[in-house]
């Protein structure tokens, strides 16, 4: 026995003074705290996959419209159908741009006088606008002859132009009577009222936004500077302790010299030169006089008329300029009939000068100008050009590549799960290959690639490109998956079906194949969707076996060449125009759809067949 | 029959380009691998009846390489139907009252499920192999110590013998240090979130949160990494490279925090899963022994369930690493690709990955040290990858059985 | 066996560790229920318990399984708190506190009230740090030397500082069932609650190691209140100087342990004890 004192009562603790009261509320703190955290973390995520998703849409929203001019274009024997046979075959290899080109220079006489104007306004036009007119008079060629008013597509620039994005078009009605000097070339415009007033405090305020930014650019390269030069000193103090101790590193430290002057001029050159620029434009904004205006500042342009002039000087109440479209006269122009209009990014800053502007918005009071849904991003292939490339290519594509990845690792996989579930003996060798099989649904996909690459297209020599290839890559990649989920579910059939089987008289092979498979079924389905999915999105191990190529006609078969979805989406998120950002996150979009609905899909197979023993 | 497909799909058609460029003379005849596979698509290209303009000893080494494809084509079909006739007729010859038909035939089930089964290990053979077959290649040509611990990384191969450049550095230290970057980068993000996510939900969450979180995070699994990696390229580069710059500090168009942020935004369910099943798996006994006492939920949690749950939730993590380092498309759109050792995440760094990816990419001889290089670059990414999950595993299996 | 013999050596085990003048005297109650109902969403699991618990002497509740005894065991720490769906009625008051008290704070009543549940479960950490848990989560010791003392005192205090004194860094896992138990008892006691409650301890346990922590009990009711649930007639007869039997979430019958097992009031605990259910 121990020996207890009977009489001594343990140290009486206390719980309800003050100390241990605030011991006890700093404790609760500490929970709530605690609490919180893990609150924050999940909001965090929702945060972040809200953010990611709304971006992508946002992003995405500019894609699915197009915009197309309507022209009255006339249908001439000349360019659609010269051996005149009325033979649809023929006529489609007509000419058809030329007389969209014909009906555009219609609208615009002064631009078709001179080449360079007409390429310009001809660039107006996409490379693929005359589809919409083929089409038409392909499949009726009694339309040779006459007149057509047809929907032409407009390019990757115009088109964006209207969508809002090349720049913002910040239109004033003019509030006083506005007298131009001229109907074409060099015209001055006098205001009665200060109408361009609003304007010139624009240009003064971008001038002086990029003054402010060149002296801050400056200010950095001043520290660059003295950071270079305090090396330069420190290497030429070393120089000179080398000419006298150690003549073996001069050369080096020569160079070394050398090279940190002449980083050092160059540095400064840069620090004069933008210093001489942002007090250039100093002047400007300062002063009071006429602005002029260049391509780095807003452009102005005035709608007087039914003509555009574009504004090469400006103060409050005048502005002169030359026409972009000529002025159908030279009379004044009441108030409100009348528009300055400002384009807020620089004429340097976009791809679309402003006569192209000036044309655009002329087409667009027309009312010639219509919006319509994007079709042909599901129906066309991938194409240079970004107003015509689609996805139809790359679906095609992804989806022989999913067939060929169901067909192999759904057999095998499935087998392999039933041979190690149900018949393999437990030894080391069965333990390996569950040890492997474990390790390969944890290996980095682009290895992979580096097996597919060496062993399919080296050493077999498979066609490289092809879904037949990249099904097999991602068969191997999705294997693992399928396995662990097929076993999982026959691990969930009780033993009590198979003993049943066995008990009337079924072989092990007949009682798995026809009890126990039957029933796991569902668990594997959702195993394999679940896997499936998995392949739809996986990009890098695809990029290493080739699936990379521009690759503009659609596949027919698994041999064809052919790149898929997610790999598209790598494609065109590289490219620089703007048209093909809306493209990838449009893409996105389709892809996200697909692995929703299939992994929507396996959840409610698992919760429709999910049995409870 | 399948093993003669299977044998007869890479021997045919190198014995066909052999034979035609045997057939040239020798004036024509290739000197080096870039001409003689310029030769070859010549050759299959005057074969297939595009013989407009081809040399007339071209068309003569097309004519023998169609002869030798048709051979070899109508050899296979002969042999292929002769061994199926021969088949059927010993199949037929079998077939009688007394034939255990069903023990065969179950047999032969057992044969295939056993094939099937071996196709993992052969898939790993095959890894192995291979990776390890060209790593080998590429150290013949690259001393395998610069390789490790080289510090420089310029990967030129020359394409003929005098061309200047001709001369590239493989240290992969930059692209280890860039790797491990973005890694701890992810892993900063990844593993407080998701392990104080995985205790809420365990711990703290009615059934009605639960419900709502989990599918969240299972979404975001399920997003693919371009996604990501398009979302971090076009939006939050630049996003940190706007407010980096408004707050004075330099920071590249491609950094390392992007890239390592996103990443770790995609792991944190990852780990978040894994270590709400080891939480769930600390037996109910220990928190009520805890309760008891008069803690608090967040005492019990941080004194007595999680270091119970401790080696669980280290080999989750190092499933997260695992996963990090060999992530690849997130890291190609948004990282960078200069070799530039550096721990500053503002600055670009490249990774593993991403020159596994550039070196192959492209036009490539497939001889040469650069694309041997990503070889052996995958070799190590495959090791180490394989070290980790191979420990991680067999912690998670130790721990499980112990709480069963 | 007879009910007669049945009794009589109950009655005889009761005897021996009787301490009369303890016993005989009415003991100021310490825990007061009154009227308690629990229900498990729509299951009432509990009936309208009342019962008067003496300070510094061992309670038993018997009963067949199933009974609610230690779903009541539970109220009076709260632990039932924890299980979703729980929901407890009526009054229960410890030093005539209510402890289901909006303004009463768990965590402090369970540091007054300790619990041993059935299967041992010390935490899987080192011996010492298991009995220096309480005292530091409720900042009971300021310094190291303090709780080097506590944790001394209470392991001997459960008999068990003698077998572990020379391994206390070792994990608390490694010991025996038995040792696992007496561990768990030292435990709960390093933070000096005044009452302690255990669920079946000996269940898990084999009889020499349940022979010890017998003789701990009684050790330890010289300063805490007990109160114990067990399946066992013998152990409740031997151990305690009060007990309770719960039927089907009823308390039947309450009253001193040699009274209950040789002369029970109520037909149904006669039936209990002589073996004719449960």
């Amino acid at each position: 026995m121990t020996d207890i004192a009977v009489s001594a009562r343990p140290r009486a603790v206390d719980l309800s003074s003050d100390a241990a009261r605030r011991r006890t509320r700093k404790r609760y703190r500490a929970e709530a705290r605690f609490r919180a955290y893990g609150i924050a973390a999940i909001l965090f995520a929702l945060a972040f996959l809200v953010f990611l998703v709304s971006d992508i849409v946002i992003k995405a929203i500019p894609a699915f419209t197009l915009n197309s001019v309507a022209l009255e274009i006339e249908a001439n024997r000349e360019d659609l159908d010269p051996q005149g046979t009325g033979q649809p075959d023929a006529i489609a290899r007509g000419d058809f741009v030329a007389p969209i080109r014909t009906a555009l220079q219609g609208i615009f006489p002064d631009a078709a006088a001179e080449r360079r104007t007409r390429q310009a306004l001809n660039g107006l036009i996409s490379s693929g606008g005359d589809e919409e007119f083929r089409k038409l008079v392909v499949a009726d060629p009694s339309l040779i002859g006459s007149k057509l008013t047809v929907p032409v597509l407009l390019s990757d620039d115009a088109d964006l132009f209207f969508k809002g994005i090349v720049t913002d078009v910040d239109a004033e009605v003019g509030r006083g009577v506005a007298t131009p000097s001229a109907v074409s070339g060099d015209v001055t415009i006098l205001s009665s009222a200060n109408d361009f007033a609003n304007s010139v405090v624009e240009i003064k305020r971008a001038l002086s936004a990029e003054a402010r930014r060149l002296r801050g650019e400056v200010e950095r390269y001043q520290g660059l500077l003295a950071t270079y030069s305090a090396a330069l000193t420190t290497a030429q103090g070393e120089l000179a302790a080398a000419r006298v101790s150690a003549p073996a590193d001069v050369p080096r430290l020569e160079g070394v010299v050398a090279k940190l002057t002449s980083d050092r001029d160059s540095i400064a050159g840069q620090i004069q030169s933008l210093g001489a620029i942002a007090a250039e434009l100093e002047t400007h904004f300062t002063g009071s006089g006429a602005e002029p205006l260049d391509e780095k500042v807003p452009s102005l342009l005035v709608q007087i008329n039914g003509g555009v002039v574009k504004v090469t000087e400006a103060s409050n109440s005048r502005i002169s300029g030359t026409t972009l479209i000529p002025l159908q006269s030279a009379n004044e122009a009441a108030a409100g009939t009348w528009e300055v209009v400002t384009l807020s990014a620089p004429e340097a800053n976009r791809k679309l000068s402003d006569q192209e502007v000036a044309w655009l918005m002329q087409l667009e009071d027309e009312g010639r100008v219509t919006s319509g849904f994007n079709w042909l991003f599901f129906t066309s292939g991938d194409s240079r050009e970004a107003e015509l490339a689609g996805i139809l290519g790359a679906l095609s594509g992804s989806f022989y590549t999913m067939i060929v990845t169901l067909i192999i690792s759904l057999p095998i996989g499935v087998a392999a799960a039933i041979y190690l579930e149900e018949f393999a003996p437990k030894n080391a060798w069965t333990d390996v290959i569950e040890v492997n099989i474990n390790n390969l649904a944890a290996v980095p996909s682009i290895i992979f690639g580096l097996l597919g690459l060496a062993i399919f297209l080296n050493f077999f020599g498979l066609p490289r490109s092809t879904p037949l290839v990249g099904g097999l890559v991602l068969a191997l990649l999705v294997l693992p998956t399928i396995i662990i989920a097929s076993r999982a579910a026959l691990k969930a059939v009780p033993p009590s079906i198979r003993e049943a089987a066995l008990g009337v008289g079924a072989s092990h092979q007949q009682a798995v194949f026809h009890h126990v498979l039957p029933l796991a079924m569902p668990g594997v389905l959702t195993g394999t969707i679940i896997g499936m999915a998995h392949a739809l999105g996986e990009t890098a191990p695809l990029l290493l076996i080739g699936m990379i190529a521009f690759i503009v006609d659609v596949p027919g078969g698994p041999t064809d060449a052919a790149t898929v979805l997610p790999v598209q989406i790598f494609l065109w998120s590289d490219l620089p125009e703007v048209g093909f950002q809306a493209k990838t996150a449009a893409a996105i979009i389709v892809l996200l759809m697909f692995l929703l609905v299939m992994n929507g899909a396996a959840i409610t197979l698992r919760k429709r067949f999910e049995r409870r023993w | 029959m399948l093993l003669l497909f299977i044998a007869w799909g890479p021997t045919a058609p190198r014995l066909a380009d052999h034979m035609a460029l045997a057939s040239l003379p020798a004036d024509v005849q290739p000197a080096d691998d870039l001409t003689r596979d310029a030769r070859l698509r010549e050759i299959r290209a005057v074969a297939d009846g595009q013989s407009a303009g081809a040399e007339p000893a071209i068309q003569a080494a097309g004519k023998t390489f169609a002869a030798w494809r048709s051979l070899a084509e109508w050899g296979l079909l002969v042999v292929g139907l002769a061994l199926g006739a021969l088949g059927g007729f010993w199949a037929y010859r079998q077939l009688g009252a007394r034939f255990r038909a069903r023990n065969r035939f179950e047999t032969v089930v057992k044969v295939i499920l056993i094939a099937c089964s071996t196709v993992a290990i052969l898939t790993t053979v095959g890894i192995v192999f291979s990776v390890l077959f060209e790593t080998l290649r590429f150290f013949a040509r690259y001393p395998a110590w610069d390789f490790l611990f080289g510090l420089q990384w310029s990967p030129q191969t020359a394409i003929r013998e005098d061309q200047v450049g001709s001369s590239g550095a493989f240290g992969a230290v930059p692209l280890f240090a860039g790797t491990t970057l973005i890694m701890l980068i992810a892993m900063l993000v990844a593993g407080p979130i998701g392990l104080f996510s995985a205790i809420y939900m365990a711990e703290y969450a009615s059934r009605r949160v639960r419900a709502l979180a989990k599918p969240i995070l299972e979404i975001l699994a399920g997003v693919p990494t371009v996604v990501f990696g398009f979302f971090a390229a076009l939006t939050v580069a630049p996003l940190i490279r706007t407010y980096g710059e408004a707050l004075g500090f330099d920071v590249a168009s491609e950094s390392a925090l992007a890239a390592g942020l996103v990443m770790g935004v995609m792991i944190i369910p990852f780990v978040s899963s894994l270590s709400d099943d080891i939480i769930n798996a600390v037996p109910q006994s220990l928190r009520d022994g805890s309760y008891g006492m008069g803690a608090t939920k967040a005492e019990t949690i941080k004194k007595v369930v999680l270091p119970a749950a401790l080696p669980g939730i280290v080999s989750a993590f190092m499933l997260a690493i695992s996963r990090a380092v060999g992530e690849t498309m997130i890291v190609v759109m948004a990282a960078g690709l200069s070799g530039n050792l550096t721990f500053n995440p503002l600055e670009a760094v490249t990774t593993v990955t991403v020159q596994i990816k550039t070196l192959l990419v492209g036009d490539q001889e497939f001889d040469s040290a650069k694309t041997l290089s990503a070889f052996a670059l995958g070799f190590v990414l495959f090791f180490f990858t394989l070290m980790l999950n191979i420990v991680a595993l067999r912690v998670v299996r130790r721990y499980r059985e112990q709480y069963d | 066996m007879n009910d007669a013999s049945i009794s009589a050596s109950t009655a005889a085990a009761a005897s021996a560790t009787a301490i009369p003048s303890l016993v005989d005297r009415p003991a100021p109650a310490k825990v007061v229920a009154r009227d308690v109902n629990v229900f498990y969403g729509d299951k009432q699991a509990l009936k309208s318990v009342s019962i008067d618990i003496p300070e510094r002497a061992v309670t038993s509740f018997i009963g067949p399984s199933g009974c609610g005894k230690s779903t009541f065991l539970r109220c009076i720490n709260r632990m039932n708190d924890t299980i979703e769906g729980c929901r407890v009625a009526g009054s229960i008051t410890i030093d005539g506190a209510d402890i289901y008290d909006s303004g009463l704070d768990v965590v402090e009543l369970r540091a007054r009230v300790g619990m041993v549940f059935q299967k041992p479960n010390p935490f899987p950490k080192s011996i010492f740090e298991n009995v220096a848990y309480g005292p530091r989560i409720h900042g009971l010791a300021r310094s190291k030397s303090d709780l080097e003392e506590v944790v001394v005192t209470s392991l001997k205090k459960a008999s068990l500082f003698e077998e572990v004194k020379d391994r206390l860094a070792e994990p608390g896992t490694g010991l025996s069932g038995g040792q696992q138990q007496r561990l768990c008892i030292a435990r709960a006691i390093a933070v000096s609650p005044e009452v302690i409650l255990m669920d079946e301890p000996c269940s898990a346990l084999d009889p020499i190691a349940t022979a010890k922590i017998e003789e701990l009990i009684d050790e330890l009711r010289a300063n805490f209140t007990i109160i114990i649930v067990t399946h066992s007639m013998q152990q409740a007869a031997r151990v305690s100087q009060r007990t309770a039997f719960f039927h089907l979430g009823i308390l039947v019958e309450t009253g001193d342990t040699d009274q209950i097992f040789t002369n029970p009031k109520d037909k149904r605990t006669q039936d209990y004890i002589t073996g004719r259910f449960g």
